[in-house]
């Protein structure tokens, strides 16, 4: 059955794989520019992308590599469209350098990774979730970063549309941090009438003959900027480098504080509004599961599993997974006996959960291209009410 | 209610299309809920390639195979690897001439299909995926035939005819299967 008839997709419920299902997204959301370069598992992506873009005014266009495709995306955003790309762990290192070149300038992107089984070329066509540091802390300097993971096909589909409602809003990169299972998984997706879709669009700049000579070109003392969009007008003044109100470089300290504090607080400040999470069992729950990803079905079928064995247990699934929603592991902690994180990695988002965690935690975390098994969760949970 | 089903084949036999299409027919014409997983090694053609179906009543958690109700190969490791995997109730469909069935000789599970040779005889190989699903479902899950019948038309719109006489020629061929027993057939 068509999802679109070759026009905008067609409301209706389908039987469809995330990788499309992520593309019809974007599409409602309103992205008419992919730049991208092939990768297993996310190559789906870019195929659909590149029949259905030019079906409904866009483009998608084949960089050279994985920085060009980046580079394409800031280029595409500053010339007033939403972009996207997606790609899987090794094209995702070679995004970094523009990934930070798109937060400084404050360049709305969306960034798909489906993230597969590593480290370097690992094991391409397998699951794994090994680039959830990366999402953070991957690009130098220091960044605040949103990112979505979703579960299923239909929030693969949700999250997409929601990642460049929070990019424009933002004005900043935003990432969907699927992996190989949810990528590749086929399942039901109901796609909504566009009217009930919430579709957010980036403020635009006034045209430099509308603004006083002496107006600041942005003012940082704000969260929110308008950006200037290139051929409309304003003075698409934007650098790499540190820069001052007026977008020209900077080494003064003032300056550089005002503009990170600025980069960083626009997102830490309103960090409560960008969490999501699904909590399950948690109400009685004397052991907790913390997930995320394909790996969260896992850890809801272990909850599940340890119920029948007479264990109080529950699931926290992070939706977002950055900004870290620190209070509500931090809440969930006083609550439980001892947390259990399961990861399709060796260790990742156990460390901001146990930072911010006021009981034993402990890892189930399994990684060979394949997906954590509910049974490794529950020995988990077992050790960790032992404890 | 809960059916968990693998069919594997190598790159270009269509195993996961076939996987795609018994999907579509329990999640949109049968209202079960459904998962298909698939895997594939890193070759172009000719390496393995496989789905996993997983048919639920409730809301499917865990979303891969464990155990499975059905297995259907077209290739010789298919079959070898994937043997452990399969209920003591469940079946598998084995390809006549690609699988060598020696050592399942006297497992009632298995059944032996002339896939390959019927496509041919049909006029076109690519159908073998098709006669394979068409005979599993007919032993594994007849309820799904008529559902299957649609999803392999909205598949395949311009030879849906010929799908259908594929999925047909699986149930004859599933019904031979039935009553000659694999003892006959190797």
């Amino acid at each position: 059955m068509s999802m679109s008839k070759g026009g905008m997709p067609i409301p209706g419920d389908y039987f469809t794989m995330g990788n499309f299902a992520c593309v019809e997204g974007a599409i409602l959301a309103g992205c008419r520019l992919y730049a991208g370069y092939p990768i297993t598992p996310s190559s789906e992506i870019f195929e659909r992308a590149s029949v259905r873009f030019p079906q409904v005014g866009g483009n998608a266009i084949e960089m050279e590599d994985e920085l060009g495709s980046m580079a394409a995306l800031v280029g595409g955003s500053f010339a007033g469209a939403k972009v996207m790309t997606a790609t899987s762990g090794p094209g995702f290192s070679l995004m970094m350098e523009n990934i930070g070149l798109a937060y400084m300038m404050e360049a709305p992107c969306v960034l798909v990774n489906v993230q597969r089984a590593g480290p370097s070329t690992g094991v391409p066509t397998l699951v794994g979730q090994g680039d959830m540091m990366q999402a953070k802390w991957g690009s130098h300097g220091d960044l605040e970063t949103i990112a979505y993971s979703p579960s299923s096909v239909q929030e693969f589909f949700d999250l997409t549309i929601q990642a460049f409602n929070s990019a424009e809003k933002f004005r900043t990169p935003v990432f969907v941090m699927a992996d190989q299972v949810v990528g590749m998984m086929w399942e039901k997706l109901h796609i909504p009438p566009a009217e009930e879709i919430e579709v957010v669009d980036r403020q635009v700049m006034e045209p430099a003959s509308k603004l006083d000579k002496e107006h600041p070109l942005f003012d940082y003392a704000r969260d929110f900027l308008p950006m200037p969009i290139a051929g409309m007008g304003s003075r698409v003044n934007v650098d790499s480098l540190t820069h001052d109100s007026r977008g020209y470089p900077s080494t003064d300290h003032d300056v550089s504080e005002i503009l990170n504090r600025h980069l960083m607080g626009k997102i830490k400040n309103h960090e409560k509004e960008i969490w999501r999470w699904e909590e399950s069992n948690l109400d009685d729950a004397e052991v907790a599961v913390v997930s995320y990803g394909s790996a969260a079905r896992s850890a809801l079928a272990a909850v599940k599993n340890a119920r029948a064995k007479g264990i109080k247990a529950g699931l926290l699934r992070l939706i977002t997974p950055w900004p870290f929603p620190d209070e509500i592991v931090e809440k969930l902690s006083r609550k439980v006996s001892g947390l259990v994180v399961a990861e399709v990695n060796y260790g990742q988002m156990i460390h901001p959960v146990r930072e911010n965690s006021r009981c034993p935690v402990v890892g189930a975390n399994w990684a060979p291209g394949a997906l954590i098994e509910p049974r490794a969760i529950v020995d988990a949970m077992q050790a960790v009410v032992a404890e | 209610m809960k059916f968990e089903a693998r069919i594997t084949g190598l790159g270009g036999q269509g195993a996961i299309t076939a996987g795609h299409v018994f999907g579509t027919a329990a999640a949109l014409h049968e209202g079960k809920e459904v998962v298909v997983t698939e895997g594939y090694s890193p070759y172009v053609t000719g390496g393995w390639s496989r789905a996993d179906v997983v048919i639920s009543d409730e809301p499917i958690d865990y979303p891969l195979v464990s155990k499975l109700d059905a297995l259907v190969t077209m290739y010789q490791e298919g079959l070898d690897i994937n043997l452990k995997m399969v209920k003591p109730s469940g079946i598998i469909i084995a390809e006549q001439r690609l699988v060598d069935l020696s050592r399942v000789v006297g497992d009632k599970r298995v059944f032996a299909i002339p896939a390959a040779s019927v496509a041919e005889s049909l006029g076109k190989k690519v159908l073998m995926n098709i006669i394979m699903l068409g005979s599993m479902v007919a032993l594994a899950s007849p309820h799904t035939l008529e559902p299957l019948k649609k999803a392999v038309t909205e598949r395949f719109p311009k030879a849906a005819e010929l799908n259908v006489k594929a999925l047909e020629a699986g149930v004859a061929l599933a019904s031979q299967a039935k009553q000659g027993g694999i003892e006959k057939l190797v």
